[in-house]
Order: C-alpha cells, then sequence, then structure tokens
C-alpha cells in the first residue's frame, strides 16, 4: 500500500551487452523475437552500448549487418555463447528479448560459472527469477509471501499422493506433469476416470515421475497485463488484454482482445495492482506479462462447479522476459516494449526514456486505446488435416494476425479476413457433423454458424464458457448477414455493415452480387474507409507514428503525402511454407525504398514481425492482406494524385497472389508484370515457355479429371509428383507410386484448392538444387546456388540446403547459370526469382568431404522444376553467406536502376571461401497427431544456419543449433525401406566408425548382419514382444533413430508410432537417408574443432 | 444497438456539426465539451461532480459492456451535462449489472449522443481547445441550446453539486447510503482521527479510503466557514475536487485561508487550486485538460513517477506560488503542477485524484501520508514540513 520513497539508485551503464536471440522459429517462440531483438539492438546503440549478438537463425532482421555492432550466427548453446564472451569480452549479457531460449541459456550460462569466470552481469531479470517463474512450487510460495492468490495445487508422486491431492483439490483439476516440454501425458480431469488416467501418464511422462495436481479454473476469464518496471522500481501497466476462449486453452492458442471489454474498473484495476506487485516482487526490470484467471459473469459461473468460496482472481503464470505478449500489446497500443526493456536494462529511467510515439511525453505512462485490438491465431491444421485439432494447455498455432478498428465485431471480422485460409471467410461453415464446441482451431465459425441457426448467445456461453459479451457480438453479426439477405441495398444498410467489419466479398455472397459490384456501389454511395492513427494516446496528444488502420468514420487522418510511394505488400501470418524469411524481405523493401527516396508505405496484418514495427517503413496499414484492404489503402495514398505502384514480390505467395487482382484493378506494379507472373505460375504457359527456350523440365501435365491424369501418368511413367496448381509450401504436394494412389489422391486434392487444376510431373529421384537470382532485364545476377543435402522429393523447406554446391559439376554450373539466365530474360523478370532444379546424373547422395568427387560421364543432365517470379524463404539466408543485398538489388531494379548501375554484373557471383548450411526445424512435439516424414509437402516451421570454412563443422552446428547432433559414441535405432537399403550401406559404416551401438527392426538388421556388424534386432510389432521399436525409444536406449520411407502408405503408416515416439521423446528422427548421411559424417572428426566468427569475419575471408 | 434509431446533434461553438443517434434522455442539453481517455468506468464518471457542466465524450468507443451496478457510482447522481460516445452496449455482460447505460442516462434525464467520430471530435478538441458544445434533435435546436446555456467558465459549478447540509460518512459495510445525522461535537468514543472535508463535488472513495485508514469523515457544504469547521475540533480538513473555474470561489479561498496553519489540511484537484490561490498564487485554463486514467506525474521529493486518474481543466501557475510553498509533484505530459507542500505549514495537496475511481489505485499511499501528516499533529507536522 504504502511505497516506500526511495530515491532513484544509479546503475553503472554496461559498455558492451551481449543480446541472445531465440534461434529458430517453433510453435510457441516465432518472430516477435526478431522483432523484440531488433528494436533491443537499435535502442541500446542510442545508448552508446556496443551490442554483441547471437542467433543461430539466418530468417531474422536481427542478424543483418547494422541493427548490432557484432553479429554471430552460431548455435544457441553454452559452449558457443562462452566462446562468444570470451572474444568480445562485454560486460553485460541481455537474454530477456530471446524468448524462453533466452532465458534457459542465460541460467544455463550461470549453472556453468560462464558468467561469474567471464564477469559479466545478467541484464533485465534477476537469475533467481527466473528460477521462480519457472519453478512451479517456488512461484507458487513467492506468490503467497506477497499476498497473490495461486490455485490451490499439490504435488505429487505417488498413488497415495495422487488420492491425497484428489481429496484437497477436488474436480476438475489439471495434471502437470514435471519436466515434460509442451504438457505431455497431463490433462484436464473432469471425471475421477479422466483423472486416474491423467495421474498415470503424466508421472509416467515425468522424468522424475512427478505430477502438479492443480484445481482447473476452466472456464474462469483469462486476463493478460503487460508490465514495466525499471530499477528505481517505477511501474507501468502497457496494455491488459482478454482472451475470448476462456481459461483451459493456452493463451497463444486464444482469441485475444485488447483492452479488456468486460472488466469493470474495479476488476480492471484489482488485476493491474496485482500485476504490479508480481513485477515488484520479482525484480524484474524491463518487461514482464503477468497471467490471471478472473471469476466469470453469472451465466458461466453457473455451469461450474461450486466455487463460491476462494478469492476473485488468481494469478496463473508470469513469463519475466518479453514474450509473444509483448509483441502484440506493442502492436496493439504502438508501445514499443522491447525497446523500452533494453533501455531500462542498462539504467535508463521510465520517465527518462522518450515516448517515440509522440516524441514528447516519456515511456512512463499508460497507453489509452480507442480502439479495439482482436488477434486471432494461424493454425497449421489446414496442412496437417490428420492432425490433432483440439485447443488446451499445449500451444499449436505457427502465427497470428492481428486487426484493429473501433468495435469488437469489426475488428475481429477483419481479422477473419486477415487469416488467408483459402475459402474460409466469416460466411464458411464446418460441416455439420463436425460442429462440436470444445475448444478447435474452427470453434469460431461453428459458435458463428450456432448463432445463425438460432441458438441463443447465452446458451453458447454456458456450453463454451466464452463471456456473453462476445456471443452476443457474434449474434449481432449474425443480424446483420440477415439483414443483408432481406433488405435491399441500401446506403444506410451498406454504411452499417461496412462499418461492422463486413468485406465487399462478404456483402457480395449475402446480397447476391459479385465483389466488384459491392465495391461499385459502396464507390457510387461514397462510403470509403478512413484512416486512424495508433497513436498511444486517444488523440490526447499529436503524435508522429505513421501507424494506421481502416475504419469507417468521418475523419481520415492518413492523408496523402504527395511525395513519391510505393506500396509493400507484406505476407501475413507466420505459416509452415511462408514464415519469417518474407517478413526479413519486406522489411529490406521498405528500408531500400527509403533509402531510394521513395516513401514506403507497407501493408501487413502480423503482429509479430519487424515489419509491423511503425518506424520501419515511412507509414504503416495494419490491415488484411486481401485485394479489398490493399486496393483502399493504394487508393487512400493516391488521393487526387498519382496513384503508387505496389511491390508484390517480397511477401510470400499472399503478395504475389494478388498481383492478378491488382493489375485487373488497373494498379500499377513494380517490378516483374503480372503477366510474367501469370506465365511463371500457369503449367500451361510455363511449358510453353520453357520448350520455347529449350529448357528441359520433367515431363508431365495439367489436368482437370481424374481419367486425364491416369493417362497422363501413365504416358510419363510412375512415381509421379502431384499438387494443385497455385499453393503454398508444397500444401497437398505428394509423390504418388501407383495408379491407386493416383486416383486416390485426384478424389482428395481439389478439396485443397477447389476449382484450379493438378499438376503431375514424372518425379526424378536426384539431387536438388535451387538458385535465387535478381534480373534488370539486361543481366541476371546469381549470388550462389544451394545444393540440398536431401535428394529430390523433399520439399525443398525441409532439405538442408548447402552453399557454395559442393559437388556440382562444371558442366552442372554452367547449365544451372545459362537456364537461369535465359528464364530470367525470357520471362522478362524484374527483380526476384528463385528456381529449383533436379540433377539426375550420379548418386543422390555425395559426400561434399569425399575427396574423390563424383563419377559421371560429364554430361550435365538437368530440369527446372519450378520457378517462383518472385523472393524466396533462401533470400535471407544466400544474401548473408554471399553478401550480395538481394532485396535492394532488387528494389532498386524495380524503380529503375540497372545491376550495372548498382555496381553488379550478371552471372554467378564469386564462390565465398566459406561452407554454411542451412537446416530446418520441426515443431512436430507440439503437434500430436502428425506424421513426421520428409515428403513433398512442408512441414518446418523455421531454419538454423551453421557456417564455417568446411563441410564438416559447418554441418554439425547446423544440426547443433537444429537439436538434430548426434551425441558421440551413441546408439541409433535403423529401420528403413528395402529401397534405402542399398544407400544405408555407407551410412551403417559411418556409424559404426564413429562407435554406435547399432539396433535395427528384422530386415534392417538381416542387412546390418550381412555387412558383418554387430546389431540387436528389434520387433516393430507393438502387441507383441518387448522390447519392441517404441519401447528402446521411450526408455532411452536409443540416442537416435533413422527410419526412412519409400513413399507408399503402407511403410508410412508402420513408422508412424517410430517416428511419433522418437519425436515426442526429442530425440533426432531422421527420414531421409541423405540427412542422417550428413548428420554421421560429421560425427567422424573432432566435434569441438568448429568456428565461432562474427558472420563478417567468415565473410571477409581467412 | 436500438433499432429505431432518432437522429441527435451535438454543435460546437466553432460551428462543427457532428450527426448521430439519440440515446438517454429525451432533451437537449449544453455545456463545456471534454474527453477522457480512461478505458473502464464510465459509471464512475458520469457520476463525478467534477464533470458537472460538462458533456463527456470517452476516447474508448465501446461504452457500457459491463452495464450499471449498484457499487461504482462516486455521487448521489449522474453528473455529466451530456454523454457522447462511439457505441454504446445494450447487452451488458456482467453478475453485478443492474441496467444499461441508456437505461441509467434515461433514469436520470440525461441525454446522450452515440454513432459519432469521437476520435474526430477528441482531435477538434485537442487541437482548438475545449469548448461548449450542445445536443439537440436538429443541429438548429442545438443551437439554440447553446445559445441559451451559460458559459461554463462564468458558472459556480460547485453549488451545484455540493451537499446541502453536513453529514457524517457512514459506508462500514459497503453501503453507499450516508447519514443524514448529526455532526456534532466530538465523543470520546468516535475514532482518533476526525477528518472534515469541505465538498466542492467529492467523490465517495475519497471517503471511503478515508474511513477504511480510521478516520471518522464529516462532510460539509463547499460554502461551510473556517470558524465552522474548526469548531468541530477536526485533526484534518480535506478540500476536495470539483468542477469548475477556481477563480469564482473566492468562498473557498477565504475558508482555506483561515484554516490552513491551524489543522493538517489535505487538497484534491480543485482543492489544491483553492489551496494554491489561498497562499497568493493563481490559476489558469488548460487548453483541453488532462482527463484520464493514464496520467503520469512525477513526485519531485522521491524522483518516482505514478501513473494518476486525473480530472481537471485548470492549473496552478507555479511562477504565482510564493516562496514558502514548493511544488510537489509535476506532470511528465505537460511540466504542469500537480502537486504542492507548504515548507512551515501542515498543508499537502495534488492535482491528481489519488482515489482513483476510476483509475489506477498506485496514488492511495497519499492517503497514508496525509493520516500521517494528521497523527503528527501540528507542530510535528509543521516540524517535518520544514525539513522537507
Amino acid at each position: 500500500m504504502n511505497n516506500p520513497p526511495s530515491e532513484p539508485k544509479p546503475i553503472a551503464k554496461p559498455k558492451k551487452v551481449l543480446v541472445i536471440g531465440s534461434g529458430p522459429i517453433v510453435i510457441g517462440q516465432a518472430a516477435e523475437f526478431d522483432y523484440a531483438g531488433t528494436q533491443a539492438c537499435k535502442a541500446l546503440r542510442e545508448e552508446g552500448v556496443t551490442t554483441v549478438l547471437v542467433n543461430s537463425n539466418p530468417a531474422t532482421i536481427m542478424t543483418d549487418e547494422g541493427v548490432a555492432d557484432v553479429v554471430y550466427i552460431e548455435p544457441l548453446t553454452v559452449e558457443v555463447i562462452e566462446r562468444i564472451i570470451a572474444r568480445e569480452k562485454p560486460d553485460g549479457i541481455l537474454p530477456t528479448l530471446g524468448g524462453q531460449t533466452g532465458l534457459n541459456l542465460a541460467v544455463e550460462l550461470a549453472d556453468a560459472g560462464v558468467l561469474d569466470r567471464h564477469n559479466v552481469r545478467l541484464l533485465g531479470t534477476p537469475l533467481a527469477t527466473i528460477r521462480a517463474a519457472e519453478d512451479r512450487e517456488e512461484f507458487r510460495d513467492l506468490m503467497g509471501r506477497i499476498g497473490e492468490p495461486t490455485p490451490p495445487s499439490e504435488i505429487v508422486e505417488s498413488q497415495q499422493g495422487a488420492e491425497k491431492a484428489l481429496k484437497i483439490i477436488g474436480l476438475p483439476a489439471v495434471i502437470r506433469p514435471a519436466y515434460t516440454l509442451g504438457g505431455t501425458g497431463g490433462g484436464i480431469a473432469n471425471t475421477l476416470e479422466e483423472y486416474w488416467r491423467f495421474a498415470g501418464t503424466g508421472m509416467a511422462a515425468s522424468p522424475i515421475g512427478q505430477v502438479l495436481v492443480e484445481k482447473s479454473l476452466a472456464g474462469w476469464k483469462e486476463v493478460e497485463y503487460e508490465v514495466m518496471r525499471d530499477a528505481a522500481d517505477n511501474c507501468i501497466t502497457v496494455c491488459n488484454m482478454e482472451n475470448f476462449d476462456p481459461m483451459g486453452v493456452h493463451t497463444g492458442d486464444s482469441i485475444v482482445v485488447a483492452p479488456s471489454q468486460t472488466l469493470s474498473d474495479k476488476e480492471y484495476q484489482l488485476l493491474r495492482t496485482a500485476s504490479l506487485n508480481i513485477i515488484r516482487a520479482l525484480g524484474v526490470e524491463g518487461g514482464c506479462n503477468v497471467q490471471l484467471a478472473l471469476r466469470p459473469g453469472n451465466i458461466v459461473a453457473k455451469t461450474l462447479p461450486d466455487q463460491i468460496e476462494g478469492p476473485d482472481y488468481y494469478v496463473i503464470e508470469v513469463n519475466p522476459r518479453v514474450s509473444r505478449s509483448s509483441a502484440l500489446a506493442s502492436k496493439a497500443t504502438g508501445y514499443p516494449i522491447a525497446r523500452v526493456a533494453a533501455k531500462i536494462a542498462v539504467g535508463k529511467r521510465l520517465d527518462e526514456i522518450p515516448n517515440a510515439v509522440t516524441g514528447k511525453t516519456v515511456a512512463a505512462f499508460e497507453p489509452a486505446l480507442d480502439y479495439c485490438v482482436v488477434k486471432i491465431p494461424r493454425w497449421p491444421f489446414d496442412k496437417f488435416a490428420g492432425g490433432d485439432r483440439s485447443l488446451g494447455t499445449q500451444m499449436k498455432a505457427t502465427g497470428e494476425v492481428m486487426a484493429i478498428d473501433r468495435t469488437f465485431e469489426a475488428a475481429l471480422l477483419k481479422a477473419v479476413r486477415s487469416l488467408e485460409i483459402t475459402d474460409r471467410d466469416a460466411l464458411w461453415e464446418p460441416k455439420p457433423d463436425d460442429t462440436h464446441f470444445e475448444a478447435h482451431d474452427e470453434r469460431l465459425w461453428t459458435l458463428l454458424a450456432a448463432v445463425r441457426q438460432g441458438t441463443a448467445p447465452e446458451e453458447l456461453s454456458r456450453i463454451t464458457g466464452v463471456d456473453p459479451w462476445f456471443t452476443r457480438a457474434l449474434e449481432r453479426i449474425a443480424k446483420m448477414e440477415a439483414r443483408l439477405l432481406a433488405e435491399p441495398l441500401g446506403r444506410d444498410l451498406l454504411w452499417e455493415a461496412k462499418r461492422m467489419g463486413f468485406a465487399d466479398a462478404q456483402i457480395g455472397v449475402l446480397t447476391d452480387r459479385s465483389e466488384e459490384q459491392v465495391a461499385r456501389r459502396r464507390a457510387e454511395y461514397g462510403l470509403r474507409p478512413t484512416y486512424k492513427m495508433v497513436d498511444s494516446c486517444a488523440g490526447e496528444f499529436e503524435a508522429e507514428t505513421p501507424f494506421f488502420y481502416s475504419t469507417y468514420e468521418q475523419e481520415n487522418e492518413a492523408l496523402p503525402t504527395g511525395e513519391p510511394t510505393a506500396v509493400v505488400i507484406g505476407s501475413g501470418p507466420i505459416r509452415i511454407g511462408q514464415g519469417i524469411e518474407f517478413d526479413y524481405c519486406s522489411v529490406h523493401a521498405a528500408w531500400a525504398l527509403s533509402d531510394a527516396g521513395v516513401k514506403s508505405v507497407m501493408i501487413n496484418s502480423n503482429p509479430e514481425t519487424v515489419s509491423t514495427d511503425f518506424d520501419t517503413s515511412d507509414r504503416l496499414y495494419f490491415e488484411p492482406l486481401d485485394a479489398e484492404s490493399v486496393m483502399s489503402v493504394i487508393q487512400n495514398e493516391a488521393g487526387d494524385g498519382a496513384t503508387p505502384a505496389s511491390i508484390v514480390q517480397f511477401g510470400g505467395q499472399t503478395a504475389i497472389n494478388l498481383s492478378q487482382s491488382l493489375d485487373a484493378a488497373g494498379l500499377p506494379i513494380l517490378g516483374s508484370s503480372a503477366q510474367s507472373i501469370d506465365i511463371a505460375s500457369d503449367r500451361h504457359l510455363f511449358e510453353e515457355f520453357l520448350a520455347r527456350h529449350g529448357i528441359p523440365n520433367p515431363p508431365g501435365a495439367a489436368v482437370a479429371d481424374v481419367g486425364r491424369a491416369l493417362q497422363v501418368a501413365q504416358e510419363i511413367g510412375y512415381p509421379v509428383l502431384v499438387r494443385p496448381s497455385y499453393v503454398l509450401g508444397g500444401r497437398a504436394m505428394e509423390i504418388v507410386q501407383n495408379a491407386t494412389e493416383l486416383v486416390r489422391y485426384m478424389s482428395s486434392a481439389f478439396a485443397a484448392a477447389s476449382g484450379r487444376r493438378v499438376l503431375i510431373d514424372k518425379y526424378f529421384e536426384g539431387r536438388e538444387v535451387e538458385v535465387d537470382a535478381v534480373c534488370d532485364g539486361e543481366q541476371v545476377l546469381i549470388p550462389g546456388i544451394m545444393e540440398h543435402v536431401e535428394r529430390a522429393g523433399v520439399h525443398s523447406g525441409d532439405s538442408m540446403a548447402v552453399y557454395p554446391g559442393l559437388n556440382l559439376t562444371k558442366q552442372e554450373v554452367d547449365a544451372i547459370v545459362d537456364y537461369t539466365t535465359r528464364i530470367g530474360l525470357g520471362l522478362n523478370v524484374r527483380g526476384l526469382m528463385n528456381i529449383q532444379y533436379v540433377l539426375t546424373s550420379g548418386n543422390t547422395y555425395r559426400s561434399p568431404t569425399d575427396g574423390s568427387k563424383r563419377e559421371g560421364d560429364g554430361r550435365a543432365e538437368v530440369f527446372v522444376i519450378e520457378v517462383n517470379p518472385r523472393s524466396s524463404r533462401t533470400i535471407p539466408f544466400i544474401s548473408k553467406v554471399t553478401g550480395v543485398p538481394m532485396v535492394r538489388l532488387a528494389v532498386n531494379v524495380m524503380l529503375g536502376k540497372t545491376l550495372a548501375e548498382q555496381g553488379f554484373s550478371g552471372g554467378l557471383w564469386k564462390k565465398q571461401d566459406i561452407v554454411a548450411v542451412k537446416a530446418p526445424v520441426f515443431s512436430m512435439s507440439k503437434l500430436t497427431g502428425v506424421d513426421t516424414y520428409l515428403g513433398p509437402e512442408m512441414k518446418s516451421t523455421g531454419e538454423v544456419m551453421g557456417i564455417d570454412r568446411e563441410f564438416r563443422p559447418a554441418v554439425a552446428k547446423a544440426l547443433m543449433a537444429a537439436g538434430l547432433m548426434l551425441p558421440k559414441n551413441g546408439s541409433i535405432l535403423l529401420s528403413m525401406a528395402d529401397k534405402t537399403k542399398a544407400d544405408a550401406v555407407a551410412l551403417v559404416n559411418e556409424l559404426h566408425q564413429a562407435g554406435y551401438k547399432l539396433y535395427a527392426t528384422k530386415g534392417t538388421a538381416a542387412m546390418i548382419s550381412a555387412m558383418g556388424l554387430e546389431v540387436t534386432t528389434i520387433t516393430k510389432v507393438l502387441s507383441g514382444e518387448h522390447p519392441n521399436v517404441v519401447d528402446v525409444i521411450s526408455d532411452g536406449t536409443v540416442d537416435a533413430v533413422v527410419n526412412t520411407v519409400t513413399g507408399d502408405r503402407k511403410s508410412l503408416q508402420d513408422g508412424f508410432n517410430i517416428r511419433r515416439v522418437a519425436t515426442e521423446k526429442r530425440i533426432p528422427c531422421f527420414t531421409s537417408i541423405d540427412t542422417a548421411r550428413a548428420a554421421a559424417e560429421s560425427l567422424n572428426g573432432p566435434t569441438d574443432d568448429y568456428s565461432v566468427a562474427p558472420l563478417q569475419d567468415y565473410l571477409n575471408g581467412p | 444497438m436500438t433499432d429505431a434509431r432518432v437522429k441527435r446533434y451535438l454543435v460546437l461553438e466553432d460551428g462543427s456539426v457532428f450527426e448521430g443517434y439519440a440515446f438517454g434522455a429525451d432533451a437537449g442539453t449544453a455545456g463545456e465539451v471534454v474527453f477522457s481517455t480512461s478505458m473502464t468506468g464510465y459509471q464512475e464518471m458520469l457520476t463525478d461532480p467534477s464533470f458537472a457542466g460538462q458533456i463527456v465524450v470517452p476516447t474508448y468507443p465501446m461504452i457500457g459492456n459491463y452495464g450499471i451496478n449498484g457499487r461504482d457510482a462516486e455521487s448521489a447522481r449522474i453528473r455529466v451535462a451530456g454523454f457522447v460516445v462511439r457505441e454504446h452496449c445494450d447487452q451488458p455482460s456482467h453478475a453485478d449489472s443492474e441496467m444499461t447505460v441508456d437505461e441509467y442516462l434515461r433514469s436520470q434525464d440525461v441525454p446522450g449522443l452515440w454513432g459519432i467520430d469521437t476520435r474526430a471530435l477528441t482531435r477538434r478538441l485537442r487541437t482548438r481547445g475545449v469548448m461548449m458544445g450542445a445536443l439537440g434533435s436538429s443541429a438548429e435546436a442545438a443551437v439554440g441550446q447553446l445559445k441559451a446555456a451559460s458559459t461554463y467558465g462564468d458558472t459556480d459549478l460547485v453549488q451545484a453539486v455540493t451537499t446541502g447540509h453536513s453529514y457524517r460518512w457512514t459506508d462500514s459495510d459497503g453501503d453507499r447510503q450516508h447519514s443524514n445525522s448529526d455532526a456534532g461535537q466530538r465523543r470520546p468514543d468516535w475514532p482518533r482521527r476526525r477528518v472534515l472535508v469541505s465538498d466542492y463535488g467529492v467523490k465517495y472513495n475519497i471517503m471511503r479510503l478515508l474511513q477504511s485508514r480510521g478516520c471518522e469523515v464529516i462532510t460539509f457544504p463547499a460554502t461551510a466557514t473556517a470558524e465552522e469547521l474548526l469548531q468541530r475540533e477536526p485533526d484534518g480538513i480535506l478540500l476536495s475536487p470539483g468542477p469548475g473555474d477556481p477563480e469564482l470561489l473566492d468562498y473557498a479561498v477565504e475558508t482555506a485561508k483561515g484554516i490552513v496553519g491551524k489543522v493538517p489540511v489535505f487538497g484534491i484537484c480543485l482543492g489544491n487550486q483553492v489551496l494554491a490561490r489561498a497562499f497568493g498564487g493563481s490559476t489558469y485554463k488548460l487548453k483541453f485538460g488532462h482527463r484520464g486514467a493514464n496520467h503520469p506525474v512525477k513526485d519531485l521529493r522521491t524522483g518516482r513517477a505514478y501513473i494518476t486518474a486525473q480530472n481537471h481543466g485548470y492549473a496552478v501557475d507555479a511562477d504565482s506560488l510564493p516562496a514558502n510553498v514548493e511544488v510537489s509533484h509535476v506532470s511528465l505530459n505537460d511540466g504542469t503542477v500537480e502537486g504542492m507542500r507548504h515548507r512551515e505549514m501542515p498543508v499537502m495537496s495534488i492535482q491528481y485524484h489519488s482515489e482513483a475511481s476510476p483509475g489506477p489505485r498506485d496514488s492511495e499511499y497519499i492517503f497514508d501520508d496525509f493520516v500521517a501528516l494528521m497523527d503528527q499533529g501540528m507542530d510535528q507536522g509543521m516540524n517535518e514540513a520544514k525539513s522537507n
């Protein structure tokens, strides 16, 4: 109550700070940490602090030249960080911007004595606090000491303990196994039967046989506060957020609204005060996220077990660091949390830090919002239809979208538009037999469908626990739909519908018009969106942030600047196949435009990213990336003057798909024309083009029905590669071995891309090579050739890529350069393109360290598999390892400056004296029921890079960073398809040489025995004898698994359990023999002879 | 949303017209148009006597989500002259909700306007300054209201909100009813500290927070003289917040002059301005005021920054204060005076609302400071004040 006044204590400002990044993008840790780290580095440099940054993820802005003073792209391990510390001698380390990875690493560094040994001060969050926030018992005790309520819980290690806990806690209860990431084995128990089941599986899953039994608050309101504190004990809350989904769903998987909507001021302040008490008790200097449960309103409360007694709220969890929620809060309010947190970490007080938004006031204030923000997670179930779609304590979303408007309904509908799920707008309804109300990725649509059918919102609240305020809003949306269906579309109705966030497309569907007709009617009525500023102060002060959202109101604040302007279309939510790489490109595009004297306008819907930082571009529009929103922004920027041109090359498939709409509307596109884009994307046009230029590609055709498909496959011969045209990340792409499978595929594929044709290509099992190139219409510059470790058939995004290609003959290189150049010029590309080739001569895997090089007759057999007339996933990687600023070159080309004028020439850029390996990173342990084998459909969520002078240490570092490093002298389980057994001989030899103990399933074991090596045979049959394959993985007998599949359904099914168990156990599981061989190869040789050096050192040459 | 929508208009002194829809009472009104940036606490705002004579515009667009309850009112009735929102909620969701904002306004004859671009209105007030405005069923009707209305700055609004007679605050069981019973001489069984409140427009939470700190609270009309107050043998006197221009309150200034130095005095908001005038200082009107729940204030004695609730249109001129009055708190937004201390006498005052409601509770410690000031008594208080 009484804050003892204390003089702010002066803090010695560190001179040099090591900032730890968060590593690869995985579910639960995405682009928000690139945003946080980038802001932090900029902020520290403003304070005159030298920054050293380390991250293993090359697809980040933070690892760019110019963000930090020194950049290391190295694995995030204690050994590596200690070597960096020894070399750089920082006096402070800042781990709080690197997510849980950063915090965990800080604890490990402290435990290993590294920080003491090198006299490095931990900045931001004290070590004891990091531990207290992680250890549930310690956290509970700390909260108890400061009088903050936590849900009653009991620690249980035995059957008796579980009985006792049941008596004390009662049902429903949450069972949380100790030390299992992702809550494996636990769950919410509503019945005795569930309780005993989860207690059993939970204790079994926990390595120490311990579970926490906690009172379940499922159904309570979930509210979060973002809090800041400085060393002088000044505290503020940046923002609070209320979850649409009540307690029970991970906040990362919840629809979230900011600010809270159903809390009275007394409740708002109650939880705010609790949050401030907590950050003070934790002693965090920087940002902190507090999650609380608040007693629900009457309607929901009546459905819950008797919980009249006890406090009105509970503290659920604290993240003593910048988090995903803080990125959301920063974008939702305009308050730059990471930037302020970094300044606090080096001793600044909140009242000394200027408010970057207003430029006049200080950071010691709390943002006032005059709009509503809605976040909806983006789940990967459009790709993993077979996965478990239920939502609970384990986060499953890969990304999220945010939308801003003046009402909840409008913000919600805009957020739905921002999700970019094909054919799933707000009017979409799940199949009637699919409608269940438990939390799952489609629940919002289930609820909308129910209110449309007349279910009372209060009834839906009783079933789901979603507050009636939200379900009634859904009903208001449904009522508007009903009016649009019934009434003539007059000005007033259209105005009201637009104000409620209805897209022209949906109004069209409801009023039997095309989207264009609705847009025309809107224009006739003079109804256009206005743009309001996100200014952190609800208009109280004049602000300088060029950060806008659309709304149908009276006053427009985003007036055209009248200066030369170009629009960069961003890439939307992070999803598998369209990740942070495209945000990287969008950010560079904005920077390049500004440097060229052109005002950059960014449009994007993703709150996690650097591109939606308000100081990345000259203007930021937080909008859905659909044709209506993008064209409205362009119109707004044009005003009565010149229409700004759009750049569609950098925002992945999202942006490129808009090119045709923009072109049709007569809006200018910078760079490659819509026509060039169309040729590259349209199968028929592209084949004609290649034939005209004499460039070979695998034979194939685009088909529209099963009969034609079978005919084509027959002609070109199986196996064939099949996929729908115009899709992302190889979605629904498969290798098909025979006619039966082709029929099955054809009957399912059309669901994935309705009305579009299916492409059938001859599948060559060759080596795959990838190039990015920039073309100015006269010359084509190829910065480097990337060779995939895995043979063709594994999606390029899931392949390890090696730069430079180490096994290419001169003829192959020449052919690749020649084809690439001719394609670039022939398509009249202006800007970037990416081409994938398959090389069919020679072996599919050739060791880069094998001195004998490849055999072959020197004939280049190079086929073009795919051309993407846009930036690709590998742009950040190739730009970093070659030093060629691809996006900048491309933007300048679009603005009319040739490569020559920029000091570059065509052809293949000089080979750097390095080896860099890009390795994919997966999030499979979080997606139960999803098969992990590598195939043509992309599954990885992120990437890491290993860079060194030679292949072996480079690949070792890549594997280390990806968590796929094989331990020294380990044991491994091998289970291989017959087809790959021939290739496996070399692998087995490598493993044997490395001293590995071999376990194998029957056929594979026979092969190994035949090689004269010792092997233990393990049965595949799960119901039979023990130990079986699952046993040896789950009991820790083996440290890694190689399980290859031929691609037919049968072998996939057989290996499914092996792969899933290995995934749950978090041990390396290789499903491509080629990855396994690279990993085995990295074993042979000393493991600590890799170098650790700043990126620039590698590029400067040895 | 009401199905049958009736148009209603807001006309500002500068001639601008905002067309929206009617809610609340079917009536016209006029007042000074001001905006508040607090995102929660609309019921507290509506009933805050400091908003008397004003048409209040919350900048947060969705108002009424959790309804109106029996606990959150800060005075006996709605005090605002009119209420202008972007959206109001017809289906509130809260266990305590008893009625909608619309029903509440109707029940007390206060008109509202919804559906206008409140951000555009806010920006206009920010750039041109607050000004008079009126609500009417047509633009012409509103203009008529505007012409007929007395100017905000010329009206002693304290007279409209102060209590008619003294009363003792009783809120021991959360009941906001207060007794009209006698507030006479001290009795031995009464609490140790007796605080008298000069009611310029006091909020319930001020009295609650004093009571919860073991104070007996007796509230007096704003016109009570120093003599009337001192004869009740108080341990301290609180000069409350309230509406309007402090330049109009000579009677309150006289009272303040008569009590300072005789008993510990604590001024909040308008009370702060009255004290400044009593010490010979002056006040001035701010362009668009400070109204909201997010205003940072720096305590100059400790260097600490606090997030405060604020609601004032006038400020104390720091340069006008005599040497024996020090500025103890300043706004981190615009540097204006947010608190004063007398160097010799036990007098403390703040311009912001330590009682919050609505707003952050970070400054409730100020009430502890006041209690400490009373406990130190006159002499010690003065010594303490001197040592600062």
